[in-house]
């Protein structure tokens, strides 16, 4: 760094991370692991708490919404710090920009598929079509 | 180290199994009854236990060892002594709420 750089600490540093960007989803990624502390718990100890595990006991907790409605929330929250996660993982080890930009964009699709079908599921139960 | 690569293997299960597991079963449980039992066959058959059991001890794995980042993030609990009973406590602590979990759910089946 010489005399005359007038740049800050942080834009020297910026973009130079394995993602080149990224201090956003750093944050966010700490944010949704924040919340899925709460959800995470919240969903195994509802599956201990509940008297049984059946069909009929399963639907109707989640149809109320204290069942709902942490449940949706769970779904959202786990998949994006899932895709976050696995993009770490990925920028960490896959270094080819090619392969890098496939799998990333892999993880994603499959990660916003698959969370579409889970709170579809999950609406169809909360509003009885699925009895 | 082994903590560090624990949390990463651990999130990246939860993520691809784990979710994978959690999307089939609110499909079958939205399908009804008969798609819901072939979902619950499945999880009690012995595959499926072990798979479940497995994330159960992934999900509070990555949970403690999250929290271990979360404090390290802030830039407490650099101290080698405290930092490694820290580890040792996350192996622990998820090998424990394993046991609880599924000496609950067990409790719960019976």
């Amino acid at each position: 760094m010489s005399a005359q750089d007038l740049s800050t600490p942080l834009g020297r540093v910026r973009a130079l991370g394995s993602a080149h960007h990224g201090g956003g989803h750093w944050l966010r990624e700490r944010l949704t692991s924040a919340a899925l502390l709460l959800l995470g718990t919240w969903f195994l100890a509802s599956l201990v708490l509940l008297p049984a595990l059946d069909h009929k006991t399963v639907a109707d907790w989640l149809k109320s919404p204290s069942g709902a409605v942490p449940m949706a929330l769970f779904v959202i929250i786990a998949f994006i710090h899932a895709i976050d996660g696995l993009k770490v993982v990925v920028d960490d080890y896959v270094h080819d920009a090619g392969n890098n930009a496939f799998l990333n964009g892999l993880i994603l699709f499959a990660g916003i598929g698959a969370a579409a079908l889970a709170l579809f599921s999950l609406a169809r139960v909360a509003f009885g079509a699925g009895a | 180290m082994l903590v560090s690569i624990l949390h990463r293997i651990t999130g990246s299960g939860l993520s691809v199994v784990g979710l994978a597991v959690l999307t089939w079963w609110l499909w079958a449980l939205a399908d009804g009854p008969d798609a819901y039992q072939d979902f619950a066959g499945h999880a009690q058959s012995w595959y499926g236990l072990v798979v479940l059991v497995g994330l159960t001890w992934a999900f509070w794995q990555h949970l403690l060892s999250g929290i271990r980042h979360l404090v390290m993030d802030i830039g407490a609990g650099f101290e080698l002594r405290i930092n490694k009973l820290f580890a040792v406590l996350t192996i622990a602590g998820g090998l424990f709420l394993t046991a609880l979990t599924w000496f609950l759910i067990m409790g719960v089946n019976q």
